[in-house]
């Protein structure tokens, strides 16, 4: 899989950069207008993740272009402006979603894995891992081919940290996908131990093997045992 | 005090004063006129007296003041050659037709000398006074009356006048009293010609139009700021979770950084909250739709529900009535939701959630710290009522400037150990 990621501030594109490759994806990075615009008219990319504003232009007219050559469904917009009208106008051109800066970068994998996912065309809308396979079409679990039941939130949980497998996903992250985007209070987000703790007791039941880590009090990780 | 009646108070007293120091003097100069014309009956009568005794043989002395008014006494020469005309005033026993018996009188009397025959006579003449008192008491009278009526003028001259020339004042400071900064479209003005009215007309917009371009910029400013914290932000989130991520961490390390991971993240929602707060009072959000109170209540209480069951906070919706509004919708998601989160925050373990949805209001109740909160604070950004909240104090305050877009009303009152917010929905 190939990723490209047009964003100008070094550090931040160099950090997703880094975050990318954890996830095996072939990471290509573009830092201003012109590059960008090079970049996207030779090659090909499963999905680009492109800032709005570039030093030299504006991240839109990338956009356009990859319209034009019917590129765009897999482009998704991180901007640090939450503009009604970027947004519009970002999916408007056929951009896929968009993602106010910052974001958490589960929220990020998430999104590409939505992306890529949809580039697959194979049918199969299925996430696995171990001897877990949750299907997203009929929304149901097995463990060991087994069917299991979920409620809806757990479902929700469940489908965000197979889409972040090995990686972290803080309970900010976790909160903010599951329970909506507006939480403004910080210290309530202990309850998300109870949901994770009723998924638990699930995967042990039904010898699943794997299982969540806690992760020093910031969130948890899906890992294999 | 009004200005009409700062304006009569002042012309009152002042036309009071100038009045009685008037009528002190005209008393004077009446008292003197009356004084000399006496005076000159007197000396007429002196003069007519003398000669009718003159004419008589001899001068018999004639010792009360009987229906001549004069008496007349017999004295000895030296006497009579220093004696010179005396006026003076004095009181005398008299019976008006009213009086049942004498009373006193003032009188002015006249005492002369003159001589007959070798014989020298004391003279005098009385001639009844005007009464002062009488005269005092009419006059005071007349000023009271002249006082009155210019009261009375003066009081409708102002009605009059200040309806008239003073009503565009009235009407512009109605208008400044509505004004709202960042919130009012028109500029308070009024039609007149007065030059004063129209240079504090001038001094007025200058003075908002300064204040607005203040404002703006302040907004611009949180705004922008807001903006430009985005990406470091961003940068500094991304990071410390791939930080965190390092396999072979050590405990230790691994805390700070999600000690400070958290501690970013609270910055994001501050900013966030922030960003937010500019948007609606930019009214960058006017996608207005109509939608069900009852509905997005329940889709919140249901998203609101694993929070409230970890606190054992029961929620309980009681809904009275259907109740649509038109606005917009994330805006309606994040007012009542985060009226209901601040309901289950600032909650007792095992306390309870109470939301109530009427013709033309929702009610939020709970159960909380003991005693009422300070009613003017609580929807003042970055107000907290506990100190070591970690919300962004900004909750309430994005609820309060989502109501003040949309007119609805929002308050906070304390009843039977209930902390209750009420949103009421005037136009629904």
């Amino acid at each position: 899989m190939k990723v490209l990621i047009i964003e100008d501030e070094a550090e931040l594109r160099e950090t997703l950069k880094g975050s990318l490759v954890k996830e095996d994806y072939i990471v290509e990075t573009a830092g201003d207008f012109r590059s960008a615009m090079d970049k996207v008219s030779v090659y090909d990319y499963d999905c680009i993740l492109l800032d709005i504003m570039l030093p030299g232009g504006s991240g839109l007219q990338v956009l356009d272009l990859l319209k034009q050559e019917g590129k765009s469904d897999n482009v998704i917009i991180i901007s640090a402006k939450d503009s009604l009208d970027d947004k519009l106008r970002g999916l408007e051109l056929g951009a896929d979603d968009y993602l106010t800066k910052p974001f958490h970068i589960a929220e990020l994998n998430a999104r590409i894995k939505a992306v890529l996912r949809r580039k697959q065309r194979d049918g199969k809308n299925t996430l696995a891992m171990g001897n877990l396979l949750l299907d997203l079409n009929d929304r149901n679990l097995s463990i060991a081919g087994e069917p299991v039941a979920l409620n809806r939130k757990e479902f929700d949980i469940l489908n965000y940290f197979l889409l972040n497998k090995n990686r972290l996903v803080s309970k900010s992250a976790l909160a903010e996908h599951v329970w909506g985007d507006n939480t403004d209070q910080a210290d309530n987000l202990d309850f998300i131990y109870s949901q994770i703790k009723n998924l638990r007791k699930k995967f042990l039941t039904k010898q699943a093997n794997v299982d969540f880590e806690a992760v020093y009090g910031i969130g948890y990780k899906l890992v294999e045992k | 005090m009004k200005l009409a009646n700062q304006t009569l108070k002042y012309l009152s007293v002042s036309v009071l004063m100038v009045i009685a120091l008037w009528s002190t003097i005209f008393y004077l100069f009446m008292l003197e006129v009356i004084h000399d014309n006496i005076d000159e009956e007197l000396e007429n009568q002196k003069r007519l007296i003398i000669q009718e005794l003159a004419s008589e043989a001899i001068v018999s002395p004639d010792l009360e003041f009987g229906i001549n008014n004069y008496k007349v006494r017999e004295i000895p020469e030296q006497q009579a050659i220093k004696m010179q005309n005396v006026y003076k005033d004095t009181m005398l026993y008299k019976q008006d037709d009213d009086d049942p018996e004498p009373e006193l009188e003032p009188v002015r009397m006249l005492t002369t000398a003159f001589e007959h025959k070798g014989h020298y006579y004391e003279l005098s003449i009385i001639n009844s006074m005007i009464e002062e008192s009488d005269l005092i008491k009419n006059l005071f009278y007349s000023v009271l009356i002249l006082f009155f009526l210019l009261v009375v003028s003066i009081v409708l001259i102002n009605k009059v006048v200040i309806e008239r020339l003073w009503s565009p004042l009235y009407y512009f400071l109605d208008q400044l009293t509505k004004f709202r900064l960042g919130k009012s479209d028109d500029k308070p003005s009024m039609d007149t010609n007065i030059v004063e009215f129209k240079d504090l007309q001038l001094a007025v917009t200058t003075l908002i139009r300064h204040n607005e371009e203040i404002y703006e910029q302040q907004k611009q400013f949180i705004g922008n700021a807001s903006h430009e914290l985005q990406t470091p932000l961003a940068i500094m989130i991304n990071k410390l979770e791939m930080m965190v991520e390092t396999e072979g961490l050590q405990s230790e390390q691994a805390n700070a950084i999600a000690e400070v991971l958290n501690t970013a993240e609270r910055l994001v929602r501050l900013n966030k909250s922030l960003l937010l707060l500019t948007k609606i009072e930019n009214r960058q959000f006017l996608n207005n739709e109509d939608l069900s109170l009852n509905t997005l209540v329940t889709n919140i209480v249901e998203e609101l529900e694993d929070m409230a069951t970890f606190k054992n906070i029961t929620i309980q919706v009681q809904q009275q009535l259907e109740l649509n509004l038109s606005l917009d919708s994330s805006l309606a998601n994040i007012m009542v939701s985060n009226l209901i989160r601040n309901a289950l925050f600032h909650n007792i373990e095992g306390g309870e959630v109470d939301i109530t949805i009427t013709e033309n209001a929702l009610l939020v109740a709970n159960t909380g710290v003991e005693g009422p909160l300070d009613a003017e604070q609580v929807f003042s950004r970055f107000y907290k009522s506990d100190a070591s909240s970690k919300g962004t104090g900004l909750g309430l305050a994005i609820v309060q400037a989502i109501c003040h877009l949309y007119g609805f009303e929002v308050s906070y009152h304390y009843d039977q150990s209930k902390h209750i917010f009420k949103l009421n929905f005037p136009s629904a």
